[in-house]
């Protein structure tokens, strides 16, 4: 089968848009990719190092706070550290305006779905309330930088993040023989070692053992993170000597970050990672059972490039299974939403200006009934691909009420239903959809057809 | 991951089943029992030894410096109850609420969440062959031919592998709500018309949100009732898994006969104090909720609490525990016999644990579901031993069920 425009815009990207021409070829989307990421310029989040309120500011007030109780500054320190809360809250609010604004005006599709890919892959939920804004600066520093680049980069920068350390607890975690574990009573903990074997790298049918578990867990030891200096590497939590990871040697000298990062790459090379990669990618892209060859095509050439992942997108975007007119793969809540908002045509500054009330009625209340709240998935296995998990009941009701009741109040004046069919769906729309979309007894009702469509659901 | 494989079985087959929705927004005939069966799932490995404490156990003081501090009171001489159950203890004095302890799947070794809830919900000794295709409460469904899909009920907004496969189910979130219109509602029939998926579960929206909106008045009925439970003084606060609860609750005393759901958040590497502490509360609540809500259907009812893994026997160095083994199943309801801690305690000792860290599971907790099964539906044994539960051994009957 061959490339398609169209198939090119919705499946691997955010959707047709009115305004913006899809991708005419897979060098083209390739050639987008590896270029700059213009739409992050133009529309910015702060990374985590960048990023106002961080944990410090907040630590900072709430020990002004502290000092000042019981004195007339009191007040003062109580009034600036809910702002300092308000502040997150609202810049939570802004990365959901920016993520959809992205996604709306991108001319580089491909990259924007990668970085929602590889944030699943990354999941990191915010342990405490006040950290609720720094998923998306998270993703920001961690993983938007390397979707186009080595993965063994991006997971070096996962593993040293702070919301990953706290996530999955490493700051708790130190070798049981290390210098801080002997006085004290505290001790390994082996969960950012499970998952990063389990979901991260190899799957959870790779070739790994529990004693893979452990020594990875004794080789992260150190790895650890604050409020004040993010994550860093405190050598005096180091479980001395070397580990042995899936039959490997790191580190044995002077405890060091660089012995982490040297098995964090030598575990991104492993075989299985690779396959899992791969096999995740189809999954998401293509199809929920993928087609074996290509698996092992994508795999073979990521272990060739080093772990590159320009190559492995180039295998997969080659295949004919990629191009097939069955659309296997159902848009994930947020992607449907978004696909909406670009295919509607709703301008960035309206976007960018859409008040608190408007955010949470049209994105945040919507993505929870269809059973995708923003950025909390329930584990660090992030959101399930299979359809039957999204096109429920439930959230089917969600969907179609999404459909009909909010693009009216994004829009002035929603677009004719009639011409919308095509700017939605391509050239060549479903007949039943196009007689829906004539027969609908009012504007809203026929433009939320076309959106509740399976046509328009599916990609 | 074996999940899709079993997802991709249960949708081919679903579709057929789904060929009778539930289209008639009037209550159709019940299941041939009357007692009812509520399964909750408590993701993340609930540490059991936390929960029903075997203080009359020499070694846990040792293993548990932290979490073992003395606050638990006593509850048979040998156990002690975590005191963020207390709310529960009315119930355990009225022998409606007990525990399973030293009990689990026949999971081991990878101590994997995802694998873990996979095996739980499928009922099945492993995860090899392919075999995980449905859940084993949907397996129950299969042998009685002809139930309504609103015999059972999935609630909430996880997907319960539990209750998924061939027989027809239902599922809703409480927060839900639908908005079309007549004229688009039959144009969207039309849109649908060739996609099975999109079809079934739209009509099934449309269809479960008028029955709802019917059956508002059995709502308020229940609000009502619950107003006037003294149980409820107990409830601390409103939130998701009251809803659920309310809602599972009000379908309970209709024609529904089977709801799951789960409750997560009990992943305690760290500081569990304050992890169980919240666990706790919701399933509290949960319990409490529902048996006001249920009125006298409570006396039918069967609560099961199942959890993927126990945890680590000697706690962590944050205030914690890791994945284990072996752990406890908790139950409630009037039709089970509680005030009893069930099970053989097989020691915290040196030497009595599985894989030096781990509560040694004792008993397949697949055997106590399948007696509790077997006591309030009357299944036979070979059923629950080769439909149900594959492979697994019903062995003598425990004495759950009233």
């Amino acid at each position: 089968m061959p490339f398609d425009p169209t198939i090119a815009a919705i499946r691997f990207g955010m959707g047709l848009s009115p305004t913006i021409a899809p991708p005419v070829s897979v060098a083209d989307m390739l050639v987008r990719l590896a270029g700059p990421d213009t739409i992050a310029a133009e529309i910015p989040i702060p990374t985590y190092t960048d990023v106002y309120p961080s944990p410090l500011d907040y630590r900072d007030a709430t020990r002004a706070l502290r000092a000042a109780q019981g004195t007339d500054a009191e007040e003062a320190a109580d009034t600036h550290r809910q702002q300092v809360r308000q502040d997150g809250h609202q810049l939570l609010l802004t990365h959901i305006r920016s993520d959809l604004t992205r996604a709306a005006h991108t001319q580089d599709g491909f990259r924007e779905r990668l970085a929602r890919f590889w944030a699943d892959h990354f999941t990191a939920r915010p342990t405490k309330g006040i950290d609720r804004h720094l998923v998306s600066p998270y993703i920001e520093e961690a993983i938007r930088p390397h979707v186009a680049g080595n993965f063994a980069d991006m997971l070096v920068a996962v593993v040293g993040s702070p919301m990953m350390i706290w996530f999955l607890d490493q700051h708790q975690s130190m070798g049981p023989n290390s210098p801080a574990a002997r006085g004290g009573d505290r001790g390994l903990n082996e969960n950012l070692a499970r998952e990063l074997l389990e979901l991260h790298t190899l799957g959870v049918g790779g070739a790994y053992r529990q004693t893979d578990v452990r020594e990875l867990a004794e080789l992260l030891t150190g790895i650890s993170a604050n409020a004040q200096r993010g994550g860093y590497f405190r050598p005096e939590r180091a479980e001395p000597g070397a580990e042995r990871v899936l039959g490997v040697d790191y580190g044995g000298g002077e405890p060091s970050i660089e012995d982490v990062n040297a098995g964090l790459r030598g575990i991104a090379m492993h075989p299985d990672t690779a396959r899992h990669l791969a096999r995740k990618l189809v999954v998401h892209f293509i199809s929920p059972t993928p087609d074996v060859d290509l698996v092992e095509a994508m795999a073979a050439r990521y272990l060739e490039n080093g772990g590159v992942l320009m190559g492995m997108y180039e295998v997969m975007l080659g295949h004919e299974g990629a191009w097939s007119p069955d659309a296997l793969k159902v848009k994930q809540p947020f992607d449907f939403i978004a696909s909406s908002v670009r295919a509607l045509g709703v301008p960035r500054g309206k976007i960018m200006t859409a008040g608190q009330r408007v955010i949470r009625r049209s994105v945040q209340i919507p993505m929870t009934v269809m059973g995708q709240t923003w950025q909390r998935p329930v584990g660090p296995d992030g959101w399930p691909e299979e359809e039957e998990n999204w096109i429920t009941p439930q959230g089917m009701a969600g969907r179609i009420t999404w459909s009909m009741q909010v693009p009216q109040n994004l829009l002035d004046r929603l677009p004719d239903p009639r011409e919308f069919v095509f700017t939605a769906l391509g050239p060549t729309p479903p007949e039943a959809v196009l007689f829906a979309a004539n027969a609908a007894e009012t504007v809203s009702d026929g433009v939320g057809l076309v959106l509740a469509s399976a046509a328009f659901q599916r990609r | 991951m074996d999940r899709r494989k079993f997802l991709m079985g249960g949708a081919v087959l679903g579709c057929s089943a789904a060929a009778s929705p539930f289209v008639t927004p009037v209550a159709m005939a019940a299941a041939p029992w009357d007692a009812r069966l509520v399964v909750i799932i408590l993701r993340g490995a609930m540490d059991g030894v936390d929960v029903i404490q075997p203080y009359g156990d020499p070694a846990l003081a040792a293993l548990r410096p932290t979490l073992f501090n003395g606050e638990a009171a006593d509850l048979d001489g040998f156990y002690a109850l975590h005191p963020a159950f207390e709310p529960l203890r009315p119930l355990w004095t009225a022998a409606e609420f007990g525990a399973v302890q030293a009990v689990s799947t026949p999971y081991r070794d990878k101590r994997s969440h995802f694998d873990g809830q996979d095996i739980l919900e499928a009922g099945l000794p492993d995860l090899t062959g392919g075999g995980l295709r449905d859940g084993w409460l949907n397996r129950m469904l299969q042998v009685v031919p002809g139930l309504e899909p609103e015999v059972a009920f999935a609630i909430g907004r996880e997907q319960m592998l539990v209750l998924s496969g061939d027989a027809p189910a239902s599922r809703w979130s409480p927060d839900a709500r639908l908005m079309i219109s007549p004229n688009a509602r039959a144009l969207l029939n039309v849109v649908h018309h060739d996609d099975p998926l999109f079809r079934d579960a739209s009509e099934d929206a449309i269809a479960i949100a008028e029955q709802i909106s019917l059956e508002a008045d059995l709502a308020e009925e229940t609000e009502a009732m619950m107003a006037g439970s003294p149980m409820m003084e107990a409830v601390s606060r409103g939130g998701e898994h009251v809803k659920i609860a309310e809602f599972a609750a009000s379908r309970l005393r209709a024609d529904t006969r089977i709801a799951s759901f789960s409750i997560n958040g009990w992943d305690t590497h760290a500081r569990q104090s304050n992890g169980m502490r919240r666990g706790a509360r919701a399933l509290s609540d949960t319990i409490l909720t529902l048996k006001a809500g249920l009125g006298s259907a409570w006396d039918k009812t069967a609560v099961l609490c199942l959890t993927e893994f126990g945890r680590t026997a000697r706690e962590n160095g944050s205030g914690g525990t890791d994945h284990g083994t072996g752990g406890a199943m908790l139950f409630a309801g009037g039709a089970l016999r509680g005030g009893q801690v069930i099970g053989d305690w097989p020691g915290l000792g040196d030497g009595d644990l599985y894989a030096g860290r781990d509560l040694l599971p004792t008993r397949d907790v697949r055997a106590h579901v399948a007696w509790v099964m077997r006591g309030l539906i009357g299944l036979d044994q070979a059923v629950l031993e080769q439909a149900i539960f594959p492979g697994l051994e019903l062995g003598p009957n425990p004495g759950l069920v009233r």
